[in-house]
């Protein structure tokens, strides 16, 4: 009997903590959400349930708009708010808050956006250019801590760096609210992606009234935001939470094109785990599947895969004797089996990189024809030629051996492919040591910055839908090149693209591609590797999975469930 | 025992605040930079916002600023979750990852020293040698094996447990046996070696001799004496498992500090690495001083003193 007891007291015990944990009204939550889980309620209904679970692989880190720097935070953003522009299926940015296309000027520097007049707030309250003009101000701000402000902002909307560097007044942004519902932005200079740029959370529209009211805890979870989109957050209880869930925003002014009712979220780390929980038919739609997930579910027709424009090359630092001369550089960049890499080692359908602007990204303005189409492949795998490039090399260094560090990250995936990198490029050219280092990557990043390396494998992935996300990271003195590269050729045609020819998007694409071919051509001043597949499982009954090349992954409201 | 406390919880304080200083200047010496835009950033936008969050002062200021926080309770807000004071982050996510501690910790102790105890009565027959397996196998097998293996044929194969989330206690049935592995295995083995030099001292055999039966003897008399060690170990045990485990958070997606404060050093988040080491390291010098006082009460030949008499 004593015995007994004590167990009773330990199971009272824990039932009461157990309360505690799940506490309140997540408690009750949780029993609504198992009978969900069963399906037992929903199937007596003719319909399919408009409900969709998804898996996410980090909680929520930021939902106030311009301190948002991640992709997360940027996808719950597209889904439960909305800025002039919003990107759809096809990439291209298509009007959401703005009515209609905005009249832009002869220069292309001033638009005029007009807001739709049914366009409100989750509080009723109208969305009005004087909400956008207050966010795009406050992103600006050196106090409020924005990355993403300044970021996208400097160089392209007139008056931005007075604002943010020289603390002038926030007014003198080129961000007007002419009256209640139009907007006029003053550029510096054209910009052609203007209205995909528009697109980027960073310029959605925050009512003012509604953030000062409340202070400290704007944004912190679910009741301190206000909502404009598709969906609104029902259940978020603030950075730290690991399940959240919209649910369909009745005011939304296209509420009747948006048919599922709920969406719920959940954060999973392993990727292991995000399979199994879709195989056992608890989640509808998986995170992105790490690589040596993928090879199981080839041709599985739930696979579904896109060629993501993000690029991994080896940068060579040019503060390096050896890597100042190009005979050097092409023999390096000639002389490495991407395809092998591609195929045995990573293995997840990315292919290799041949190039410095990524296939399907972008095409040409006049023509529609893909970026790649006019400058086709270089720097290609070509031993032969690597090892005539590599002895000429040496001869006017005048030496046989070189040695080179070659820094890279330390994830699973980055360590296999350095090695092998490191490899082929040791027993494909005679007299060349590499040797690696495995670092973490903000370590990586400052090495970078201070030029701390000879070679390095790194990324990028854009942030606006055009090529000079790309080109400009190599202008001189530029502040990703962090390799010294310099050329004057490639630094006036990216001059003649953003001003010459400002106004002439043709011209300005082939001065873009052009830039290209000296970039890798004539200098090989990197060595391109691969462009990465994404991989992700969606169950069939989904239909309209959408995902997004910049900014926000993925819109989760044209999708529809059927049977 | 009031003097020795008092005593205790000086240096308890002093302890704390050397890990804190330590921990400080070692993470500062990680090189990098906490934000996550730092590459697109311009130098003169990146140091605009050190500027902002005082990264720029040369670091003794910011180590005095940060301990006057402390003092006061403020740990600050972190760098990767936008506008969030650690303390939300930590009381956030400390919940899940107590709790699976906990029945980690009762389930384990309870199992494992019963294992212990029927492994030393029934010293050297297969019973023994099977509670010894079950020992050596929770030690010897790494918990994302166990674990990984646990979902698999429970969850996923045969359905009968939720595979990840933690949305109700059933979700934290998994996970606790994940955890418990390790707590089964050590109280088992200690619990053994000990039972069994208890149970050959003189007053077993007198206790034996009194006519007490064998289920007394083993649980009444020399349970509590064979308690002493295992309590050592288990203590601070029982704080590494409270405070979450990388691992099994992470198979079962399950909302708690272990992956958190992880996911905070490969990022830099100084605010939450140190918020965290602060909590972890009190916990423990916490758990240490509780351990001693229970020495006390099962073995009344200890006596806890200032160091006088």
């Amino acid at each position: 009997m004593k015995k007994y007891s004590l167990l009773l007291v330990l199971m009272l015990a824990l039932s009461v903590f157990l309360t505690a944990c799940f506490g309140g009204e997540d408690a009750d939550e949780s029993a609504g959400d198992a009978s969900g889980d069963d399906n037992a309620a929903e199937e007596t209904e003719s319909d399919a349930p408009q409900e969709l679970r998804v898996i996410e692989t980090s909680a929520i880190p930021a939902m106030d708009t311009m301190l948002a720097s991640d992709t997360i935070s940027f996808t719950t953003m597209n889904n439960v708010m909305e800025g002039l522009f919003r990107l759809n299926a096809d990439q291209e940015a298509v009007p959401a808050l703005a009515d209609g296309e905005p009249e832009v000027n002869e220069d292309g520097t001033v638009y005029t956006f007009t807001i739709k007049e049914d366009a409100v707030w989750s509080n009723g309250e109208p969305v009005t250019a004087e909400d956008f003009v207050f966010a795009w101000q406050r992103a600006l701000d050196p106090e409020s801590g924005s990355s993403y402000g300044p970021y996208l902002m400097e160089g392209k909307i007139a008056g931005a760096s007075a604002v943010f560097n020289d603390g002038a007044d926030p007014s003198e942004l080129g961000a007007v609210a002419v009256d209640e519902k139009t907007l006029e932005v003053t550029l510096e200079k054209p910009i052609s992606y203007f209205t995909s740029l528009m697109a980027f959370p960073t310029f959605y529209p925050q009512n003012q009234a509604f953030v000062e009211e409340q202070g400290e805890d704007f944004a912190t979870n679910a009741a301190t935001l206000l909502y404009n989109g598709p969906f609104v957050l029902d259940n978020w209880d603030g950075s730290t939470d690991g399940e959240w869930t919209y649910a369909k925003n009745e005011e939304y002014w296209d509420a009747e094109n948006v048919s599922l009712e709920k969406v719920t979220f959940n954060e999973v780390k392993d990727p292991q785990t995000a399979v199994n929980s879709y195989e056992s038919g608890e989640v509808d739609i998986t995170s992105k599947l790490s690589s040596a997930l993928v090879p199981q579910y080839e041709g599985d027709p739930n696979l579904v895969t896109w060629l993501e424009p993000t690029i991994f090359w080896v940068k060579m630092n040019q503060t390096n004797e050896a890597l100042q001369n190009v005979n050097i550089r092409k023999a390096l960049a000639m002389s490495i089996d991407k395809q092998a890499l591609t195929d045995n080692i990573l293995n997840n359908g990315s292919i290799p990189a041949n190039y410095a602007v990524p296939k399907e990204f972008v095409t040409h303005p006049d023509t529609d024809a893909d970026f790649r189409e006019a400058n086709g492949d270089m720097l290609e795998y070509d031993l032969e030629a690597a090892k005539e490039f590599w002895a000429t090399g040496l001869e006017e260094l005048g030496t046989d051996t070189v040695e080179l560090r070659y820094l890279g990250g330390d994830t699973d995936t980055a360590k296999l492919t350095d090695e092998y990198i490191a490899e082929q490029l040791e027993t494909n050219l005679e007299g060349l040591t590499i040797n690696l280092e495995s670092v973490p990557f903000s370590v990586r990043l400052e090495r970078d910055e201070s030029l701390d390396y000879d070679l390095q494998f790194a990324g990028w992935g854009p942030d606006y839908l055009d090529p000079i996300s790309f080109s400009d990271l190599w202008i001189t003195d530029g502040g990703n090149n962090h390799m010294a590269f310099s050329s004057e050729e490639y630094d006036k045609l990216l001059k003649d693209a953003e001003s010459t020819f400002a106004n002439e998007p043709g011209k300005r694409f082939e001065a873009l591609q052009q830039a290209e071919k000296v970039l890798l051509e004539d200098e090989a001043a990197i060595i391109p590797i691969y462009q990465r597949q994404a991989n992700i499982l969606v169950n069939e009954k989904v239909s309209d999975f959408t995902y997004h090349f910049v900014g926000p992954e993925y819109s989760f409201f044209p999708i529809s469930i059927g049977e | 025992m009031g003097k020795y406390l008092l005593q205790r919880i000086l240096f308890m304080l002093l302890t704390l605040f050397i890990i804190i200083s330590i921990t400080f200047f070692l993470m500062k010496l990680i090189p990098g930079s906490p934000f996550a835009a730092a590459a697109k950033l311009s130098e003169s936008q990146r140091a605009i916002m050190e500027a902002k969050y005082g990264l720029d002062q040369p670091l003794p200021i910011q180590y005095f600023r940060y301990m006057a926080n402390v003092i006061q309770g403020d740990l600050g807000i972190s760098f990767q979750f936008s506008n969030t004071p650690v303390t939300d982050l930590i009381s956030g996510r400390i919940g899940p990852s107590a709790m699976l501690g906990l029945q980690a910790m009762i389930f384990g102790t309870i199992f494992g020293i019963f294992l212990g105890v029927i492994g030393a009565l029934k010293q050297n027959t297969w019973i023994d040698s099977g509670s010894t397996l079950i020992a050596v196998l929770g030690k010897s097998i790494p918990s994302f094996v166990f674990a990984a293996l646990l979902q698999y044929f429970i969850a996923v194969k045969l359905g009968w447990l939720p595979v990840a989330f933690w949305r109700g206690w059933e979700y934290s049935i998994l996970p606790t046996i994940a955890l418990s592995i390790f707590p089964i295995s050590i109280a088992a083995r200690f619990m053994r070696t000990e039972m069994i030099e208890v149970l050959s001292s003189d007053y077993i055999v007198l206790a034996r001799a009194k006519g007490a039966s064998s289920f007394e003897v083993a649980f009444k008399h020399a349970l509590r004496n064979a308690l002493i060690p295992v309590v050592t170990v288990l203590g601070p045990l029982a704080v590494s498992l409270m405070t979450g485990s990388l691992v099994v958070e992470k198979i079962f997606a399950i909302p708690g500090l272990g992956e958190q404060f992880v996911t905070s050093i490969n990022v830099l988040d100084y605010p939450v690495i140190m918020g965290t080491t602060i909590l972890f390291a009190a916990l423990f010098i916490f758990i240490v001083l509780v351990v001693d006082v229970l020495y006390s009460i099962i073995d009344p030949r200890i006596r806890l003193s200032g160091g006088e008499n």
